[in-house]
């Protein structure tokens, strides 16, 4: 019955602490390519990160992830892409979930996304963009910031609660 | 929880809208209801308004628990069961638990991933739930959630526990129906459900009984039941390749069978009353603990803690005067 964990092996120093309750995010991969290795240690880090991540495994049409993330009251949503199909494929969900009232959800790539292509994904609603050598960190930590600052616009009137 | 997660008291909004998202909810609206499922798991005020505007619609539904150690194929059961639970026209609602880390409040909810032609159905809905510190194998919002799928017009529900070990069984004071699910070649897999999996299931299942020894592992259940003095509802033992569909419709058939005995038995409500009790006694308890918590957080109990690390005084009699410190009239 024990609630308080032992000691973690490696705590990390001065992480800043979970959001509570923890953010919901789903992490997937639309499209036909199967390397889902980058998705799932994103979806790791996250949840070291203290997060709930729901992951759908590969090879998700874009309704289908849209439908997810609705059932899974997700906060943000990541697509791991390495096809090249960002360009048809971002759209189409993003299409998806404005068609379920979820176009306020937080939206982020990662995966193999040509520079010259991010300012049309940007364009199109897509908070954040991540390609190969992104520090794990910066994902984190935009993905806190991004959840935290959605949940303060949803309740505009409730006061930071104190423990 | 981690001690570094502080609970929110106003997670889930107001009561006030947490009523109206429910009304929303049950009135069909998918997108309340999974918003919904968050705020009953957040629990607080929100929860408890939205419950009392659910509750009495539940009550309908069909609950079949499913349970099993980890990679016993629950999640791909559970995936087939969905499929013949919609050729028969039911709509299903399906609740997968996966466990919290003890470490850093997060999890990894994997169930989806083996449930992926459910997703474009709108006859199914599926909701992941993290098991957030709660013991069992269930988390402690399940009931909730349950009765709040059970609302909204899902007349099958599917519950998946974490992967369990041996005395897990909350999942029992949910489901009406228990199924629990082992595989072969677990070595003394069979000696290890004798004390707690075996005594709550009303269906026992072998998945992957296209590995070696499955013949055995079935057996081997069998006659463990036979040592048993007969009871009225024999638990039937059944062999299933859940990642092919083998035998998933004869274990719908035995779930079935087991709800007609419920019935016919008239012990179904003696169950309900029984998995009732369990329910209101279990919220109880956190509700206790969580007061417990706040006081003992309390900085006036800091040198009392003192004195037990000290060795000057016993725990058991600083625990006596901690309880009866515990603020029991204030609503929460």
């Amino acid at each position: 019955m024990s609630d308080a964990a032992p000691p973690a092996a490696d705590a990390a120093p001065a992480a800043p602490p979970p959001l509570s309750p923890p953010a919901r995010v789903l992490v997937a991969k639309p499209g036909l390519d199967g390397h889902d290795r980058g998705a799932k240690v994103v979806a790791r880090a996250l949840r070291d990160a203290g997060m709930e991540v729901i992951y759908t495994g590969i090879r998700q049409t874009p309704p289908a992830i849209a439908e997810a993330a609705l059932q899974e009251d997700a906060e943000a949503v990541g697509l791991s892409i390495l096809s090249g199909a960002h360009l048809t494929l971002v759209p189409r969900v993003l299409e998806e979930l404005r068609a379920r009232e979820m176009g306020d959800v937080v939206l982020w790539v990662g995966g193999i996304i040509p520079a010259a292509d991010v300012p049309a994904l940007r364009a199109l609603g897509v908070a954040a963009v991540f390609g190969p050598g992104s520090p794990m960190d910066e994902t984190v930590r935009f993905v806190r910031e991004a959840v935290a600052a959605r949940r303060a616009r949803a309740e505009p009137a409730s006061a930071p609660d104190g423990p | 929880m981690t001690d570094g997660a502080a609970r929110t008291p106003s997670a889930g909004g107001t009561a006030e809208s947490a009523r109206a998202l429910a009304d929303r909810a049950l009135a069909g609206d998918r997108r309340a209801l999974a918003r919904l499922l968050s705020v009953l798991e957040a629990g607080g005020p929100g929860a408890a308004a939205a419950l009392r505007v659910v509750y009495p619609r539940a009550g309908n539904a069909r609950i079949v628990g499913i349970t099993g150690p980890p990679g016993s194929g629950k999640s791909t059961l559970v995936a087939a069961l969905a499929r013949l639970y919609r050729r028969q026209q039911a709509r299903v609602g399906v609740l997968a638990i996966d466990p919290t880390s003890p470490y850093s409040g997060g999890a990894l909810l994997g169930d989806r991933i083996r449930m992926p032609d459910l997703a474009g159905d709108e006859g199914v809905f599926i909701r992941s739930i993290a098991s957030r510190g709660a013991c069992g194998g269930l988390a402690a919002a399940a009931a909730a959630l349950t009765a709040a799928l059970d609302a909204a017009g899902y007349c099958r529900i599917l519950v998946e526990t974490v992967g369990v070990g041996q005395d897990e069984v909350a999942v029992a004071q949910l489901a009406e129906t228990t199924v629990v699910v082992t595989v072969p070649g677990l070595g003394d897999e069979v000696q290890a459900l004798k004390a707690g999996l075996l005594e709550v299931a009303d269906v026992l299942v072998v998945n992957k009984a296209d590995r070696p020894e499955a013949e055995r592992a079935v057996a081997e259940l069998r006659l463990l039941q036979s040592l048993a003095p007969a009871a009225a509802w024999q638990p039937p033992v059944l062999a299933t390749i859940a990642t092919q569909g083998d035998g998933v419709a004869a274990l719908l058939e035995a779930i079935d069978a087991h709800g007609a005995y419920l019935l016919a038995s008239g012990t179904a409500d003696a169950r309900a009353e029984a998995r009732a009790r369990a329910v209101v006694l279990a919220a109880a308890q956190a509700r206790l603990a969580d007061r417990l918590g706040t006081t003992a957080a309390a900085p006036a109990w800091q040198a009392a803690y003192r004195e037990v690390a000290a060795h000057q005084r016993s725990p058991y009699d600083v625990a006596a005067e901690l309880v009866a410190a515990v603020d029991l009239t204030t609503e929460a």
